[in-house]
């Protein structure tokens, strides 16, 4: 019967809650915190960071070793490596940002119609999930772009499309826990039609863990679009497309290995920094 | 009773940790409990009722301290033992009855080795004895068929049987102490009074002591030889059972004694006036029930008959009950009548509308007409809402308004169920449970219905927050002309509330007709059950006996 008082207490502490929080953070999730900042920052304002050209390179300089002048030195091209990657983050970014969204709000429909209406349509939407759960995400992300064409945002697309299916799985079910609840009900009691129903009380308490599922997402989706570019199915040269830099680097990778590892660094801290602040978020959010 | 008490609580104060701040919720209590006696801790929920029961079986919460005091079994403190060597004496001195039967079993194990388990941890090891003990104790505590019992899984018995081996766990080893927590809160009356009755006749058989932790003031007063009344973490009286009922000394035990339904006899409520005209006509009436019939399909096939041909009246204006235990029928009867469900057989005319005749759209306007209040507040309002935004709804669902006319009614509405201002911006889980079946009642008559179903809509509540419920609803049907149908398993809340009841059984009516009828010459054995169940009688009668103020 007795609960322990924790409703009362716990709003008093709002004020100095950020500092706490950031006092109280470890050091790794401030580390990711730094490394996404830089990025975001590398896509807003590139400028800011490096006076080269991430397209036009000079070829009297190509292949440079890292020096103060060209601190990851420079390519094939003359193209200088720090530049380009700098100026490649907001593909990436933008690219993970468009497939994110492109999963969480596909997915998020499928799943809200399949539970809420459940039956002959239910039962045909997710066995077409259960197909696309069971073919490897990148296959099917190929097969897409296949399909579609080459191209930053198709390769985002493709990226999106494989996860459509885990966001309808995750939303149905959360649909059909919310669809039983009395408030529902008692929705329909007062009056309500069914779409305002759906729009006012199931959607915004079945969101809950797709938002979650959704931050975690954003890191494999800058994996996903590397691997894309990578294999060529992404961003035609010459964009500076993260994973499209490690593949170019990959001829040189005898004589100037940091072609290949700088990106692909990048690429690993800012995949890691994603899983780790979203890890924290959905950790905090009960 | 003289001699060391069994169990002795000196000076305990008890604090919860939130974030770094240690908050106290128990202080400074201190009872005692003799060989052989029943004690009942009472009060409503944030007492500190049940966190000063589980720091005697050393069960606090992870976050939770004793501060000081000490907790003397039998002349030793056991307040400052760590868990391990508390170990020994839980479940063989000390054992507890916990409160939900529902969630305190394993639900992958079986039954018989749930209740062995108790002897394995305490040194039993033939399998053979165990299981017959096992079997023994499952008959002991009144179970049919304790072998196959014995077999089954918690999901295949009712909440009575497994309330019944939650019982045989606690009296296994023949423990000196029962901590009893609310053994029967989410139980039937009849299952009720059954439960308690086993444990009175156990601990008569055992000589155990038991405390008995619980919101209902009348089941305390029936079971218990002494009365503990806490408030706030504090105790606020204490006394022998009947001296305390019939004079109680502080203002919080008055109180309690005269909002508990169960021990006030006498009915305050203003009766509704009588029909100006001599025979009835239809037009009298806002809901007309003729002989509705449920069928649910099962799975292999067959049907199962909730509702059986059950038909009643409701007189505009006035309250009509629908009372009996769960199973009874009554929740399928008013989803049908509010259009939820679409019954069987029979009609249902609200405001003389043919509900089952409506579609769709037809229906959703009816809806106007007829609106459901819910058991637990806690689960019919939207966490995501704010108090505003759920009052208001359903005016969007209706003609549009425009958005200072929908804020006016919203605020005079929450001035009407005695709601501050204050409140509109909050979300319900910053609510009491009282504030949120208050704002439930609002949003029920927003749309100014003519009908209001109340589906057990104080049950969830303590006591005195129900007494006020019931005052609210007593006072809006008066002003507001309101016809209310009154679902409850409650017969004492039923007779201060109601003008007629129906008890159902089993899907069938067994009674119907004016509440005094019913309570002073019921007709059917059913009925009487019912009645005799009430929790809070025989304590009043005991109490009754004695003139005010004497000693025993």
């Amino acid at each position: 019967m007795t609960t322990p008082p924790a409703v009362t207490n716990a709003f008093s502490g709002r004020g100095s809650g950020h500092l706490d929080r950031l006092r109280g953070a470890s050091p790794g999730l401030v580390l990711a915190w730094l490394v996404i900042a830089l990025v975001v920052l590398w896509a807003a304002a590139p400028a800011l960071f490096t006076e080269y050209s991430a397209t036009v390179g000079v070829p009297a300089e190509k292949l440079r070793p890292p020096s103060p002048d060209h601190l990851l030195g420079t390519d094939a091209l003359g193209r200088d490596l720090f530049a380009r990657i700098v100026h490649g983050s907001v593909h990436s970014l933008s690219g993970a940002l468009v497939a994110v969204a492109i999963g969480l709000v596909a997915g998020t429909m499928l799943g809200l119609v399949a539970g809420s209406i459940g039956g002959l349509v239910d039962d045909t939407l997710m066995r077409i999930v259960d197909v696309l759960l069971a073919v490897p995400a990148l296959l099917l992300s190929l097969s897409i772009i296949i399909l579609t064409g080459f191209g930053t945002i198709n390769a985002a697309v493709a990226v999106g499309a494989a996860s459509v299916a885990g966001f309808a799985r995750l939303v149905r079910a959360d649909v059909i826990r919310v669809r039983r609840s009395e408030y529902v009900e008692a929705a329909f009691g007062s009056g309500g039609t069914y779409a305002a129903v759906l729009w006012r009380h199931v959607l915004p308490n079945s969101l809950t863990s797709a938002f979650a599922f959704a931050a975690l997402q954003f890191g494999s989706a800058i994996l996903s679009i590397s691997t894309l570019g990578f294999l060529g199915y992404g961003a035609p040269p010459p964009t500076p497309e993260w994973g499209l830099l490690i593949a170019e680097g990959r001829n040189y990778i005898s004589s100037a290995w940091w072609l290949t590892a700088a990106p692909g660094l990048v690429v690993v801290a800012v995949v890691l920094s994603a899983n780790r602040i979203s890890r924290a978020v959905g950790r905090s959010t009960p | 009773m003289s001699g060391t008490p069994l169990l002795s609580i000196r000076d305990l104060s008890v604090s919860y940790r939130e974030k770094d701040d240690w908050s106290r919720v128990v202080h400074g209590v201190s009872l005692d409990v003799h060989r052989g006696e029943v004690v009942a801790l009472v009060g409503e929920s944030g007492s500190g009722k049940t966190t000063t029961a589980q720091s005697v079986i050393g069960l606090l919460p992870g976050n939770g301290r004793i501060d000081q005091g000490e907790i003397r079994l039998d002349g030793t403190d056991i307040s400052r033992w760590p868990s391990r060597r508390l170990d020994a004496i839980r479940g063989a001195r000390i054992s507890l009855i916990p409160q939900d039967p529902g969630s305190a079993l394993n639900p992958i194990r079986t039954i018989g080795a749930q209740v062995g388990e108790i002897l394995k941890i305490h040194g039993w090891r033939d399998k053979k004895a165990i299981a017959s003990r096992v079997v023994e104790l499952l008959a002991r505590v009144g179970l049919t068929e304790p072998e196959l019992r014995a077999r089954q899984y918690p999901h295949e018995l009712s909440g009575g049987m497994k309330q019944r081996v939650l019982i045989a766990i606690a009296v296994a080893l023949q423990p000196e102490l029962i901590v009893a927590d609310e053994p029967t809160s989410g139980l039937d009356v009849t299952v009720q009074r059954r439960i308690l009755d086993l444990i009175d006749e156990l601990r008569l058989e055992f000589g155990t002591s038991v405390l008995l932790v619980t919101h209902d003031l009348g089941v305390a007063a029936d079971r218990a030889g002494r009365l503990v009344v806490m408030q706030g973490g504090r105790i606020q009286e204490e006394g022998p059972t009947a001296a305390l009922i019939a004079a109680p000394r502080s203002a919080y035990a008055r109180r309690l004694l005269a909002d508990a339904p169960s021990l006030d006899m006498t009915v305050r409520r203003q009766p509704r006036p009588e029909p100006i005209r001599e025979r009835d006509e239809a037009d009298d009436f806002a809901v007309i029930v003729e002989d509705l019939t449920h069928d649910f399909p099962l799975a292999d096939g067959g049907t199962f008959r909730a509702v059986d041909g059950i038909s009643f009246r409701l007189r505009r204006g006035t309250t009509h009950a629908l009372v009996g235990e769960s199973g009874s029928g009554k929740t399928t009867t008013i989803r049908s009548i509010v259009g939820f469900e679409k019954p069987t057989a029979g009609r249902i005319l609200v405001d003389g509308t043919d509900i089952a005749a409506l579609h769709r759209a037809d229906l959703r306007r009816f809806r106007r007409k007829i609106q459901l209040v819910y058991q637990n507040p806690f689960a019919s309002l939207d966490p995501r809402q704010n108090v505003f935004e759920i009052i208001e709804e359903p005016l969007l669902n209706f003609d549009k308004r425009e958005k200072d006319e929908r804020r006016r009614s919203v605020e005079s509405l929450l001035d009407r169920v005695g709601l501050s201002r204050t409140l509109l911006g909050r979300a319900p889980h910053a609510l009491s449970g009282g504030q949120r079946q208050r704002v439930a009642i609002a949003r029920a008559l927003v749309l100014e219905p003519q009908v209001l179903v109340l589906d057990e809509a104080v049950s969830a509540l303590d006591v005195t927050v129900q007494a006020q419920v019931l005052k609210l609803l007593d006072e809006l049907q008066r002003d507001l002309g309101l016809t209310y149908l009154f679902v409850s398993h409650d017969l004492a809340v039923v007779r201060q509330i109601a003008d007629s009841v129906s008890v159902l059984h089993r899907g069938r009516q067994v009674e119907s007709g004016p509440v005094e009828q019913i309570f002073h010459a019921p007709t059917s054995s059913y009925t009487r059950d019912l009645l005799a169940a009430i929790p809070g009688r025989t304590g009043v009668e005991r109490a009754r006996t004695l003139s005010p103020g004497s000693d025993r």
